[in-house]
């Protein structure tokens, strides 16, 4: 059985929120009808997003580490958010895990979003109906789209591939691997919700440097002088000066 | 969680409703439909009938004006195998039917134990649907509680009970003290099951924090942004916004409004002085409304931990 996913990787995201202005582009700009603003311009605007990017600093100063974090529906195995809604509009799919609202059927009761321990639903206040992530569904199966177009528009967007997306269910596709090998975790797995979506860690990045890594020897505007060589004023023999009569 | 004035009015109103109904029918199995004169049956059962109903009624309407659809209300019915609000849909209306099946009966002479026996059924079914709403939610854990169920159904039908007791000074004088006496213990009842709640509530140790939130096992984390600097649905829905000092005024305001002052006045009324007795219902509805706005207020959502800091 299919579970689409997202997999964001915490250690490589820089928090520019591209994921965010492209997912609320292409989701308000859908035949599903716009993600409604209120007061865009005004003194306290408020809108309705599938998809935030917060940060956090962990850690005390001087030894603090600033995380962004995006947030989205992390499309529960097990949805705390779907038994509860009385009208059936909240809905998991069979075929590939997705958790969807049906516009046509909510009648904005908000017992669905009570039920999300992560805050993942919005309340579309023109609307009026339940919002949130679809993982792009009327995106990832349009034919008439390039294969590589045919991922939600947030993996599409994001400038440092801090986000994958595919089957969590298959050991062998990109987020499984990504999970399995980089240690991808769920959130709040204290409520049983067994969320599809997995974060990947922050890990500490190191790597040595020599000096000569830093100057390249061959490089050709040395050739007349103006670039550096390695003694460290800019201006001593290379190798190549050495060699290369 | 901010409390929505819709849902406040709907379960208190339900509440009375319910509680107003069981009191006719207690007075009915303990007298006896022969113990009352025809006309004053009528009075009592008939009239108590439609004031259970108009109760019902305006805590229906109230509910619409929770919903952003409500035009497709009638499609919340469809979901009565995984939801308790789906139930309580079916069951609210179902219960109003035998209410009013009940007052007609008795208006017009005719067998009423087999309504009376299914409104009581609807009625406790009810306050079961009505609790378990709140009950069922896991992590909001101030509710998960079979404690919520029991004060939806003391609640209730404390304040039933006291407005049975208040009518029935007008209405069928001799069962002013047999509703009396139980209005006093059910609103004891009703006093000692919220105390247990709220001790209950005040040592609840948060199981999710910032850390399983997002995740990172370390002991400081502050949030800084929250994505956003204005407000959304996240930091309306869920937060009531009011200082402790406010929530702690209405805690007491309404342990003293439902159930010291009720006692008190139901104590005074106990021979059948009317205006003690509409005045221990009027308060005890007015502590009612404080209570379940506490009710909403204290329940601690898990989705907070997200939004702690603006900018
Ligand atoms: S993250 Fe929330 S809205 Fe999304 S599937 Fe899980 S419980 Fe439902
Ligand atoms: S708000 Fe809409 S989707 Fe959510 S529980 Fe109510 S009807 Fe269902």
């Amino acid at each position: 059985m299919t579970q689409l996913a997202l997999v964001i990787d915490l250690n490589v995201c820089v928090g520019c929120h591209a994921c965010v202005t492209s997912c609320k582009e292409w989701n308000t700009s859908g035949e599903a009808g716009p993600m409604s603003d209120q007061n865009p311009y005004g003194a306290d605007p408020s809108g309705t997003f599938f998809n935030r990017v917060q940060t956090y600093e962990v850690g005390e100063f001087p030894n603090t580490e600033t995380v962004h974090f995006p947030k989205s529906c992390l499309h529960c195995e097990d949805p705390p958010c779907v038994p509860v809604c009385p009208t059936g509009a909240s809905y998991k799919r069979k075929e590939d895990g997705i958790v969807l609202v049906d516009y046509d059927k909510c009648i904005a009761c908000k017992y669905c979003s009570w039920a999300c321990p992560y805050g993942a639903r919005e309340l579309d206040e023109k609307q009026q109906v339940m919002k949130k992530c679809t993982l792009c569904v009327d995106r990832i199966y349009d034919m008439s789209m390039p294969e590589a177009d045919r991922k939600p528009a947030c993996v599409k967007a994001c400038p440092t591939s801090a986000r994958l997306f595919g089957d969590v269910h298959d050991p062998e596709s990109v987020v499984s691997v990504a999970i399995r090998e980089q240690g991808g975790y769920p959130l709040m797995p204290e409520w049983g919700t067994q969320p599809s979506n997995h974060y990947l860690p922050r890990k500490k990045t190191r790597i040595t440097l020599h000096p000569d890594e830093l100057v390249r020897s061959d490089n050709p505007l040395k050739a007349d002088g103006r670039e550096p060589s390695t003694n460290g004023n800019g201006n001593g023999p290379t190798l190549e000066d050495a060699s290369n009569w | 969680m901010h409390p929505a004035f819709s849902v406040i009015f709907l379960t208190t109103l339900i509440g009375a409703a319910q509680g107003l109904f069981l009191a006719m029918v207690a007075v009915q199995f303990h007298v006896g439909v022969n113990g009352f004169a025809a006309p004053e049956a009528v009075g009592f059962y008939a009239v108590g009938s439609v004031i259970s109903l108009a109760l019902l009624g305006a805590g229906l309407l109230a509910s619409f004006f929770h919903l952003g659809h409500p035009e497709r209300a009638w499609r919340a019915a469809a979901q009565w195998r995984t939801s308790w609000l789906s139930r309580e849909v079916i069951v609210l209306p179902a219960f109003m039917g035998m209410v009013f099946l009940y007052g007609v009966a008795h208006w017009q002479g005719m067998p009423t134990l087999l309504p009376a026996l299914a409104g009581v059924v609807l009625a406790f079914a009810l306050f079961v649907c009505t609790g378990m709403i709140y009950a069922c939610l896991r992590f909001l854990r101030e509710w998960h509680s079979p404690l919520t169920v029991l004060n939806y159904t003391l609640l209730g039908s404390a304040s039933g009970f006291t407005l049975a007791t208040a009518f029935a000074t007008f209405s069928a004088p001799h069962a002013v003290r047999f509703l009396g006496g139980w209005a006093v213990a059910l609103t004891a009842a009703a006093f000692i099951g919220r105390l247990a709640s709220l001790i209950r509530n005040a040592r609840l140790k948060p199981k999710s924090t910032l850390q399983t939130a997002i995740g990172i096992k370390h002991p400081k984390i502050v949030q800084k942004t929250q994505g956003f600097m204005g407000g959304a649905f996240n930091t309306r829905e869920f937060f009531h916004g009011k200082p402790v000092a406010t929530l702690r005024a209405i805690k007491w305001f309404f342990l003293v409004a439902s159930f010291f002052v009720p006692l008190l006045l139901l104590g005074f009324g106990g021979d059948g002085a009317a205006i003690f007795l509409i005045l221990a219902f009027v308060i005890q509805y007015a502590g009612l409304l404080a209570e379940r706005w506490f009710f909403f207020a204290q329940a601690n959502h898990p989705q907070n931990l997200y939004y702690q800091s603006i900018a």
